[in-house]
């Protein structure tokens, strides 16, 4: 995995996501799930291109229960981006490049 | 600009792949665009049993990723880019993809297709929120809880099993009055208790405030109408082809996918098509394959005259 991805969990979604300085981009996933396969490589991509800009974290579904819960998460691959501890886009399902940049690019 | 390329393959899934070995192993420079992780629809299912050579089943990746290391070995490039329009060029084709631009000398259109929508009320809105098209994705959501599965074929009857694992019932919803699935996966939902079938019966409506509460169904056969309280709704009624990027090109069938003819080209000389973007491939791994191979070998025979 890309060093400009963080591994988020239940116990440092606070501190890594709702304070984070920049937007975050969290990616709800778990290893049994085709499309977050699918998907991971273009937020690699992401992230390594907004560095600095966005923090990308990578939240696994099956160790941590409770945030997915929190934020109605019922379906993976979902990504949340979130902004002053708020979310504020929620794309459900894998999505082309081009239309992840198009929903992240008007928050940044 | 990109190449010219001696072939471009659009989309990595079990057709490209295989083309791309083919191609590669012919010492054509071979690269292959893929909008996402290398393996196709196939990523969807939890196991792949009927694909020859795997007496007990392989999982998915495990398979796609030995198409992709294959086909890799033998020189093909693996691009992260997509297909987004096609067009004649003075090398013989160019595509723009996303990221870059490709000139071509001839191009296999391999990509795929993806789920259909019922295209009813509440099922965009609740997509996420109780409506899956994904069961291996999101069965596990679930667990413990009252859902159904819509759809009669091979994909519905597979789901449906699956997500008895975790389902306490699951109402499978079928609008004839007979599956179209395997007949080994009929076996198997039948035998299993957790799976109540309806037959004759279509899903008219998602209701729920913030999630899937319940499913509206029409009864076909006297008309009736009813509510069915359930978690989830696990849509599987086919796919369709994903050839916008060719539209207006190439000709097509109703149905969007692309004519060929028994060479697997297209109407277009030097553009050819395999897998499930093509008019009468069964939707199958081994078909996928053996079309992506025979487009691959035509498409030795179009650079060589």
């Amino acid at each position: 995995m890309s060093d400009a991805i963080v591994t988020g969990t239940d116990a440092t979604f606070d501190a890594e996501v709702l304070k984070s300085g920049v937007p975050a981009l969290v990616d709800f996933w778990a290893p049994w799930c085709g499309p977050c396969q699918m998907i991971a490589p273009l937020v690699e991509e992401i992230a390594e291109s907004h560095k600095g800009k966005l923090k990308v974290v990578k939240l696994n579904v099956d160790e941590n229960v409770q945030t997915p819960q929190t934020y109605g998460v019922m379906a993976i691959p979902t990504l949340i981006l979130f902004k002053g501890g708020q979310p504020q886009e929620k794309v459900v399902g894998f999505e082309s490049k081009a239309k992840l940049l198009d929903r992240i690019a008007k928050h940044l | 600009m990109n190449g010219p390329w001696d072939v471009v393959i659009a989309g990595a899934g079990p057709a490209g792949l295989a083309a791309a070995l083919y191609t590669g192993r012919a010492r054509l420079s071979t690269i292959v665009l893929e909008r996402a992780h290398p393996g196709g629809q196939i990523l969807l299912t939890d196991w792949v049993e009927n694909y020859p050579g795997f007496p007990s089943g392989v999982a998915p990746f495990e398979l796609m990723n030995g198409f992709r290391k294959q086909a890799e070995t033998f020189g093909a490039r693996i691009e992260s880019d997509e297909a987004l329009s096609i067009a004649k060029s003075a090398a013989g084709f160019f595509l723009k993809g996303h990221s870059a631009e490709y000139e071509a000398r001839s191009v296999i259109v391999a990509t795929g297709s993806s789920y259909r929508r019922l295209g009813v009320e509440g099922e965009e809105r609740l997509t996420g929120r109780g409506v899956s098209y994904c069961a291996v994705c999101d069965g596990a959501f679930f667990a413990g809880r009252d859902i159904a599965v819509v759809g009669g074929g091979d994909n519905a009857l597979k789901e449906a099993l699956f997500l008895t694992k975790f389902a306490k019932t699951l109402t499978l919803i079928h609008r004839r009055a007979t599956f179209r699935g395997e007949r080994i996966y009929q076996e198997r939902v039948a035998a299993n208790d957790k799976i109540r079938i309806r037959y004759d019966t279509i899903v008219c409506g998602v209701e729920g405030e913030s999630k899937v509460e319940a499913i509206s169904l029409i009864d076909l056969k006297d008309g009736s109408t009813s509510a069915l309280p359930v978690a989830g709704l696990f849509v599987s009624i086919g796919t369709r082809p994903q050839t916008d990027f060719v539209k207006g090109f190439l000709e097509l069938n109703e149905g969007g996918q692309a004519k060929v003819g028994r060479d697997m080209q297209t109407s277009v000389p030097g553009v050819f098509a395999a897998g499930d973007v093509c008019d009468a491939c069964p939707k199958q791994i081994a078909t996928a394959v053996g079309t992506g191979v025979h487009a691959a070998l035509s498409v030795q025979e179009y650079l060589a005259r």
